[in-house]
């Protein structure tokens, strides 16, 4: 998408002309976890801007942005390893996990973890 | 993604890094209560009250503070002020920061490669894709903002708003005339 077609994008979106703020869910949770390790004091926000500018400049990076947000959650998790919490291993495992209990809960219902059937 | 972010959240709450709440207050926030309204609320206060419009030129942070917009991340804030004879435009050429406290998160082309690329070497070219055509005369000043300082413009005010109140002018000001892709509207204009 050239520059013209996203400005043009943005303002034919509802309301103040600005739209959502975030396209899916998860976006808004991988930004709001950002902010508040921030205010936690796991990092500053100059090794924040560091790391999500490192991952936003990979090759490939998409014209329309659309990707920012899966830079964003990259960001997230490896300043997270680099500051010992957890590292992506532990994640993947986890994030299976959850999506096993997604697919063992009847539609409808609140996901839980628990649900996952391989848990043990 | 979203499984991902989910084990995210689930490994931060038990190491207690993360409360779920208060994630879900930020994302409340972000979406529904900061946004430029805010920032307008500040350029329109500028146009009103010279006293005001000094500070804001001097100590913007301060001076944004004041009306109870803070920052999150201890940046620090530069208002720029438009004139017939400079014309400034902010970009963040490395990633997106952006002033989130007075005009809540960047639009889409904000965050856009085209965009944080064009806007240092071509300022110009990129106005007119705005539809914005500048006099020749004008000199665009460029503001690449970093994680530490954020800029807001300070676009001029429209002719024809003599008399108008601080609320009515604040209809005037639109986000992108604060990031400098826009001007502010003309009074009456829709």
């Amino acid at each position: 998408m050239s520059l013209r077609e996203l400005i043009t994008h943005s303002r034919g979106l509802p309301a103040s002309g600005d739209g959502p703020v975030f396209a899916e869910p998860w976006q808004a949770e991988a930004f709001a976890m950002a902010v508040t390790l921030h205010d936690r004091g796991l990092f500053t926000w100059e090794e924040w801007a560091a790391t999500l500018s490192g991952k936003l400049k990979h090759p490939g990076a998409l014209d329309d942005a659309s990707d920012y947000y899966h830079c964003w959650l990259e960001a997230l998790e490896s300043l997270i390893a680099s500051k010992n919490v957890a590292d992506s291993h532990d994640i993947d495992q986890l994030a299976a996990a959850w999506q096993r209990a997604a697919h063992a809960t009847p539609h409808g219902q609140p996901i839980r973890l628990e649900n996952d059937p391989d848990r043990s | 993604m979203a499984a991902r972010v989910r084990a995210l959240e689930t490994i931060l709450t038990e190491k207690g890094l993360i409360d779920p709440q208060a994630i879900d207050a930020i994302v409340d926030t972000y979406e529904t209560k900061v946004g430029p309204r805010n920032g307008a609320k500040v350029v329109a206060k500028a146009w009103s009250d010279p006293e005001y419009a000094e500070w804001l030129k001097r100590d913007a942070t301060a001076a944004i503070e004041s009306l109870s917009y803070t920052g999150r991340q201890g940046e620090h804030m530069q208002a720029v002020f438009n004139t017939p004879d400079t014309h400034n435009l902010v970009v963040c050429t490395l990633c997106s920061c952006y002033p989130w406290s007075v005009l809540g998160l960047p639009p889409v082309w904000y965050k856009s490669p085209p965009y944080r690329s064009k806007a240092v070497i071509d300022p110009r070219g990129v106005l007119v894709e705005f539809d914005l055509t500048l006099p020749e005369t004008t000199r665009i000043r460029v503001w690449d903002s970093t994680a530490e300082l954020r800029y807001l413009v300070v676009p001029m005010r429209p002719e024809g708003s003599e008399g108008l109140s601080e609320e009515q002018l604040a209809e005037l000001v639109t986000r992108d005339s604060m990031i400098g892709t826009g001007l502010a509207r003309a009074p009456g204009a829709g």
